[in-house]
């Protein structure tokens, strides 16, 4: 026993220098076929509050909504592999990477009560979307391609709200992450992300030194002085131009929310809805500049009926901040002739 | 060769045409059939068949298909339903975004957006399927039945369409189709070809909808200029369902009675179709007449085609703006086939239809319907070149002989 204990605090040595992929399995994140629980990859230390060291922990300027969900988001990169980017601050990532996001709400003890864990993972073939669902005694997560919900009630701004909160099964990940029919990350832009760890940023900064000459976006929120008209872009982009994007979910719309839009009815001013069907909600513009009211891009945020709510996927709640943003915006465009 | 050598090549070839690994797997109605139908479509394989129990699937979200050459195989359009009254999310009943599907014999009814969905989904087969919305006409119905969109080369065969709030069948921004052997009743827009590119729709029964047949091109959508339509031996008939699109769809402003319907598309034949009982008209041209920011579109039908149609009694209550008027000068009825007269008698259709045809002489796109100086159009003799019939890949022929 006494030998043993000094090979332990050598092996404990070993581990924290080595940027400590200790428990990570790289042979579960390159597997052709997916592990049924999300143990078998080792990101976690037994339960989702305990992540592994060799994740890099970061945090997006606008996130998607997610019903008000806390969303825990980590980047696993393979031994001594390495980030590049796009022009555009896109990190692209290795064979072997793996994305990692956990959504939950605050428990009764203040703690975070982990629903599911979403992995896009890296694969010689391509990126793969998987869900894992959280088992009710926090100790592992189980794959659920297909999909499931879960009731769930939580507090906002002092009111509580019972939702059916929906966990998606995998092809409904791939209709929010696809580019031109194939999976792709979409969070990861260095100009939305930080990294609250200490040395994250530098770590990463190092990789791809170009990173530091782009400028962050705008807060959705109105963190620091960013101007209305940024807020809303942002918003979109995040909320929205995953799939209205023009090798998006949405391409056949012709209404542009990414950014690329490159005249007024693309981004949806005086665009006439095409396919809503019951969703135009008696409109008939969907955007109404100056008149938030008789806006479509409106009614559907503020809808929670399928048949008319947008986004399509992951929201049964309507989110009253993104949507007092949205208002303003379009309040403050000056009215034309439509 | 003898009768044993003749069965072991038989079983030879058969092995050689059927994918090595090909399975089906067997999902019936029942507790978590959501999760386990779901799951089903996303473990299939290339090749697989999904087939659907007997019996009715209550579901609560969305399904979606993402993998090539997959059949997804009911017992029969009333023998299978796929229940969405219960449905909490997601924008239609089944989403398909792979190639070479096939859906066949199996129903949708009550999905709270469209009813199927296929976006980018080559060589897709619709067959023998009923999508319903089982309260008969409603706005807060589905807006389409059946909706392929973005894709190349799609049949749709034998399939039935009930109160859709849009269009029964709906194939947008689309290239090489074919609608045939199908019923649309009470909804809109019965079948809606729109920004498509070479469709034939032939052989359907449009009955009881707003408008029958529609075959639109809008502007600001990234496939534009749709032209090569072919609509024949159709039934169209009592297109009476008074509109009940909610307001702001293009589908909203379709006169109530409206039989064929064609706006700012080129290069469409409308022949051999039996049309009649529509009140405001059974076949009407039309330029897209609303205001647009696009500098590539073209707001205006042109060479148009209308030839050996059968006509009954149409026009005796024209819904739309100025239409009664136009009526009242023309002995109470409006004609069975009218233009508005978009760009000029250039481009006016070609008719040779026994029947009363007018020009409502609005050139220009702009003006107003009130405004119209309505002269009849001459009967033509000489029939236009016809356009090519769709040949689709032999595959999906295959699929429905």
């Amino acid at each position: 026993m006494r030998l043993i204990l000094p090979f332990l605090a050598c092996f404990a040595l070993a581990v924290a220098t080595s940027a400590a992929s200790d428990t990570i399995s790289e042979d579960a994140v390159m597997a052709s076929a997916h592990p049924s629980k999300l143990s078998e990859f080792g990101f976690f230390n037994g339960e989702a509050a305990n992540p592994s060291e060799g994740l890099i922990p970061y945090e997006l300027r606008t996130p998607l909504f997610s019903d008000y969900a806390t969303k825990q988001r980590f980047i696993y990169l393979p031994e001594g592999a390495s980030i590049t980017a796009g022009v555009d601050g896109q990190l692209i990532f290795p064979v072997g990477t793996a994305l990692i996001k956990s959504f939950g709400y605050p428990g009764a003890s203040g703690t975070l009560d982990v629903i599911e864990t979403r992995l896009l993972v890296h694969k010689a073939s391509g990126w793969v979307a998987l869900p894992y669902v959280w088992r009710t005694d926090g100790t592992d997560a189980d794959l659920r391609l297909g999909g499931t919900r879960v009731p769930i009630t939580f507090q906002h701004s002092g009111t509580t709200a019972s939702i059916s909160y929906s966990v998606p099964n995998k092809n409904q990940c791939k209709q929010c992450h696809s580019a031109a029919g194939d999976i792709t990350p979409i969070g990861p832009v260095w100009q939305n992300m930080e990294f609250p760890r200490k040395g994250d940023l530098q770590r990463i900064s190092k990789m791809v030194p170009t990173l530091k000459r782009l400028k962050p976006f705008a807060r959705w929120d109105g963190g620091g002085d960013a101007e209305l008209n940024d807020r809303a872009m942002q918003y979109l982009k995040i909320n929205c131009g995953h799939c209205h994007a023009s090798k998006g979910s949405a391409s056949n719309s012709g209404l542009f929310l990414d950014g690329s839009a490159q005249d007024s009815a693309s981004l949806g001013i005086g665009k006439r809805p095409v396919a809503a069907g019951r969703a135009s909600g008696d409109l008939d513009f969907i955007i109404a500049p100056g008149r938030p009211d008789q806006s479509i891009l409106i009614t559907r945020m503020e809808s929670t009926d399928p048949g008319i709510a947008m986004p399509e996927l992951g929201r049964s709640t309507v989110h009253t901040e993104g949507v007092n943003l949205l208002r303003a915006w379009i309040a403050a465009m000056p009215p034309n002739t439509y | 060769m003898r009768m044993r050598d003749l069965i072991f090549a038989g079983a030879a070839m058969s092995a050689l045409v059927q994918p090595a690994f090909a399975k089906t797997i067997l999902v019936a109605p029942g507790e978590r059939a959501q999760e386990r139908l779901q799951e089903a479509l996303i473990s299939a394989e290339p090749g697989d068949i999904v087939e659907l129990g007997t019996g009715r699937f209550a579901l609560t979200d969305g399904l979606s298909l993402d993998v090539d050459r997959v059949t997804v195989k009911g017992q029969g359009g009333l023998e299978t339903t796929l229940d969405f009254a219960g449905q909490q999310g997601a924008g239609e009943g089944l989403l398909v975004t792979s190639d070479d599907v096939v859906l066949r014999e199996f129903a949708i009814e009550n999905s709270k957006g469209d009813g199927i969905k296929s976006k980018g989904a080559d060589r897709i087969v619709y067959h023998k399927l009923r999508v319903e919305w089982t309260g008969g006409p409603k706005a807060s119905n589905g807006a389409y039945g059946i909706y392929p969109v973005e894709s190349r080369d799609v049949l749709i065969d034998s399939v039935f369409v009930r109160g859709a709030s849009d269009a029964g069948i709906y194939v947008g921004q689309s290239r090489n189709i074919i609608v045939r052997n199908s019923t649309v009743v009470e909804n809109v827009a019965g079948i809606e070809i729109e920004n498509s590119i070479d469709a034939d729709v032939h052989d359907n029964i449009a009955a009881h909808n707003t408008g029958g047949v529609l075959v639109f091109d809008l502007p600001n959508l990234p496939q534009m200029g749709g032209h090569n339509v072919r609509i024949f031996g159709n039934i169209i008939v009592d297109n009476m369902t008074q509109n009940f699109a909610p307001k702001g769809n293009i589908v909203a402003n379709v006169p109530t009675g409206t039989g064929i319907m064609v706006m700012a598309n080129r290069k469409v034949e409308i022949f051999d179709n039996v049309i009649g009982e529509n009140g405001t008209t059974n076949i009407m041209v039309v330029g897209y007449r609303f205001p647009y920011q696009d500098v590539q579109y073209d707001p205006t039908p042109r060479d148009v085609v209308i030839w050996d149609n059968q006509h009954s009694r149409a026009g005796w209550a024209p819904q739309f703006r100025g239409g009664t008027e136009i009526a009242a000068t023309m002995g109470g009825n409006f004609p069975a086939i009218f233009w508005d007269g978009a760009g000029g008698p250039d481009l006016r259709p070609i008719i040779q239809d026994d029947v009363m045809a007018l020009s409502l002489g609005l050139t220009d796109i702009n003006a107003d319907t009130a405004a119209a100086q309505p002269v009849p159009l001459k009967r033509s003799e000489l029939r236009p070149a016809s356009l090519p019939a769709i040949i689709l890949p032999e595959s999906m022929e295959a699929v429905v002989r």
